[in-house]
């Protein structure tokens, strides 16, 4: 099936329909969840109003985490099997993975300053999400750089496998040190969370994905029609 | 001596700066495929 995608016109087939169909439900569902935890969502006992920070900041940190995956896994299918697309998925992952990453840092600034009396402390998991952003932009500007260069991607793609060990790091960091951050409260099959506030945060996961999954589609599409166009140009300029 | 913070101030930045950057993003990046799609089938005309 993965082979079958390699062939830009048959993935174009599917990405055409798939994209606006991701971007559009995403939004709807990121906008009915986000209504809800601001208008209607109570407020919690310890944490207050602030626990609504919690439905934008939760999916940014999956999603930065999930970004890095998808980029690890696209590089892994470029070095081994030639995948054509797979560079193409991994560079198109990289943006919209170092933006959620960026607002997770973000908001849980805005989140600690009322909950912890501190808008940042250099604990694991704030700091291992710091060293992830900075992957992010290094991974940006050495596939920049090989795109430019006319070097191999196989380099970016070595990157991309190596920066996966620190996901495993983010996840265990509230495990392996003494952290200001609570351990996870939504762990396989359980949750420490009260069913007011669990749902709404899953259906805020579940659109912010879709919305990420349209995103790097649209950005594959982007970054296809570029290699396609300058493809023809040059096939001109050798005719000409 | 704790100081008195409006926790609705700190809700609706980040708020703000999520939806903006999300919808800020979601944008530029269907834009910027139509503006590559539309570029590569003008050349493909092209003669």
């Amino acid at each position: 099936m993965m082979h079958g995608f390699a062939n830009p016109t048959r993935f174009l087939k599917l990405a055409r329909w798939l994209t606006p169909l991701l971007l559009c439900s995403g939004l709807g569902i990121v906008g009915a969840a986000l209504a809800y935890s601001l208008l209607a969502a109570p407020a919690e006992r310890l944490q207050g109003e602030t626990v609504r920070i919690l439905f934008i900041h939760v999916p940014s940190a999956w999603l930065g985490m999930m970004g890095w995956m998808a980029i690890a896994a696209a590089s892994l299918t470029e070095l081994v099997w030639r995948h054509p697309l797979a560079n193409l998925a991994a560079r198109a992952a990289a943006v919209p993975g170092a933006f959620f990453t960026a607002l997770c840092l973000v908001t849980g600034s805005l989140w600690g300053r009322p909950a912890w009396g501190t808008w940042w402390v250099w604990d694991g998991r704030l700091t291992s999400m710091l060293v992830l952003l900075f992957l992010y932009f290094g991974y940006i500007a050495l596939a920049g750089a090989v795109e430019r260069d006319g070097g191999s991607s196989r380099i970016a793609a070595i990157f991309g496998l190596i920066g996966v060990v620190n996901i495993p790091i983010i996840h265990y960091s509230v495990l392996w040190w003494n952290s200001l951050h609570q351990p996870p409260s939504i762990t396989m099959g359980n949750s420490a969370m009260a069913p007011e506030f669990l749902w709404p945060l899953l259906a805020a996961t579940l659109g912010f994905s879709l919305l990420f999954g349209g995103i790097v589609l649209a950005r594959m599409r982007m970054l296809l029609a570029d290699i396609q166009a300058e493809a023809r140009l040059r096939r001109k300029a050798m005719e000409a | 001596m704790r100081e008195a913070l409006n926790q609705w101030d700190f809700v609706l930045a980040a708020y703000a700066i999520g939806i903006i950057g999300t919808l800020a993003l979601a944008g530029w990046s269907w834009l910027a495929m139509r503006r590559a799609e539309a570029r590569r089938d003008r050349i493909r005309k092209q003669r």
